[in-house]
């Protein structure tokens, strides 16, 4: 069973589509015991920092995210969340990832809105991809590259597109989101 | 690189999808479903479903059919239409959109655009703005074109950015379902008087106004009905046409 953490930054219901199509059983679900029995667990997030931070401290989420030891895969948000710290809102994050979360400096559109290409992409998650393969994104603050960075996106400045310690991987696109190529990421996940 | 995005728009009433001309004259153009599928095969970057009857009865058909996109289609989607409160935004970001796109209800209430864009952030909120260019200037108009507000159109662009707005949507009545072009004079003025991604839309004709529109204004997106719904225009090879011209495209 796929656990998909439901807190207060949807949209979890495209991760649990994309999930389900994919064949596998997923409980949208922020009970702790579900969360640790879970075969892997999908930390997704579209939101501000600060307000879900503060959601999963109230919930005593932050500490069960953080010792969880099956493969978790971060999100958008969610995998912000999984770094040291965000500009936005002025958030202490998890702290998993040495990367701190940034905003975008003002030199080109943002949001960041659209399809990508990722460069350096290194790892398991990433096998069957390519840097002609494009994900989507859509977001304003970036996390910094730091010795976890398995993928790079260069969008204003360089920034890591995906993120990996242990059993921690996160993805700054929406593989839910990103059509065949995103499905391929989802697959290497869940085959962990 | 960031890519430029296609964007095939569904206008949904009563379930179906329609298309007029000029914003009048509608006829059926086939089960949104269908042709949404159809469009992610072709390589669509986005969709954008609008109900454009979005009256209370329509609400849940709407919601229905947002379940039923979101369920099936692995690219990002868009939906609008009726949308007048944070509850009306939520009960669509719920049913699996990835944004909503408002118009009218935030011309008559701009707080409504910072209202979704704290609870979803800006990324979740498209401002609709359809323009018409009259006594030598560009003017919003809403209800579906048919109320003048006396509003030029750079001034609610940049009013919707102030207000938390994380893209705009630039229809110009003029151009809408002529098949003569964008317009290309309003959409460049727009996209480089706001920080904010712009997508233009009304006109497409031909492939040649697409990369017309990419080349000569900084719109990071061109949204069309018509010349997808029917084929003339395949996205496919839209998108090989748009490369032959060195414009980064998804392929």
């Amino acid at each position: 069973m796929i656990a998909i953490l439901k807190y207060n930054a949807g949209n979890s219901t495209s991760v649990e589509n994309a999930v389900n199509r994919l064949g596998y059983e997923t409980r949208i679900t922020d009970d702790i015991s579900v969360l640790q029995a879970a075969d892997k667990v999908i930390f997704p997030g579209v939101g501000e920092a600060s307000t879900a931070m503060n959601y999963l401290k109230a919930k005593g989420l932050d500490d069960v995210i953080k010792s969880l030891k099956q493969p978790v895969l971060g999100i958008c948000l969610g995998m912000q969340l999984l770094c040291q710290s965000s500009e936005e809102g002025d958030t202490e994050a998890l702290g998993i990832f040495t990367a701190n979360v940034l905003k975008f400096p003002p030199k080109n559109l943002v949001p960041h809105i659209g399809w990508n290409n990722l460069i350096e992409i290194k790892g398991k998650l990433f096998s069957g991809v390519t840097a002609q393969n494009d994900f989507y994104f859509v977001h304003s603050y970036y996390a910094e590259i730091c010795e976890e960075t398995i993928a790079i996106n260069d969008y204003i400045l360089p920034f890591s597109a995906a993120l990996q310690k242990d059993n921690f991987y996160a993805t700054q696109f929406h593989p839910e989101k990103s059509a065949q190529p995103g499905i391929q990421i989802l697959k290497n996940f869940l085959n962990l | 690189m960031l890519k430029k995005r296609i964007i095939p728009c569904l206008d949904i009433k009563d379930g179906r999808t329609v298309k007029g001309i000029n914003f009048e004259d509608i006829k059926d153009a086939g089960d949104p479903i269908e042709l949404a599928q159809r469009y992610v095969e072709e390589g669509a970057d986005e969709l954008v479903f609008l109900d454009i009857t979005a009256t209370l009865e329509n609400r849940k058909t709407l919601t229905h059919l947002v379940t039923r996109i979101a369920s099936e289609i692995n690219i990002p989607f868009t939906v609008g239409g009726g949308i007048n409160s944070l509850e009306d935004a939520k009960a669509i970001i719920d049913s699996g959109a990835d944004k909503i796109t408002i118009n009218s209800s935030a011309i008559l209430r701009p707080e409504l655009i910072s209202e979704i864009a704290r609870y979803y952030g800006n990324q979740c909120v498209v401002l609709a703005i359809d323009v018409k260019f009259i006594s030598n200037e560009w003017m919003v108009f809403r209800n579906g074109g048919k109320v003048a507000t006396g509003i030029s159109a750079i001034e609610w662009a940049k009013k919707g950015l102030e207000m938390g707005s994380g893209e705009i949507l630039l229809t110009s009545m003029n151009n809408d379902g002529t098949q003569n072009g964008f317009a290309l004079a309003i959409t460049k003025l727009i996209a480089e008087s706001v920080s904010i991604p712009v997508i233009a839309s009304g006109g497409a004709g031909s492939q040649n106004h697409f990369s017309d529109v990419f080349t000569q204004t900084k719109a990071t997106g061109a949204l069309a009905a018509s010349v997808f719904h029917f084929g003339q225009i395949p996205i496919s090879e839209l998108k090989f046409f748009l490369q032959t011209k060195n414009i980064p495209v998804r392929l």
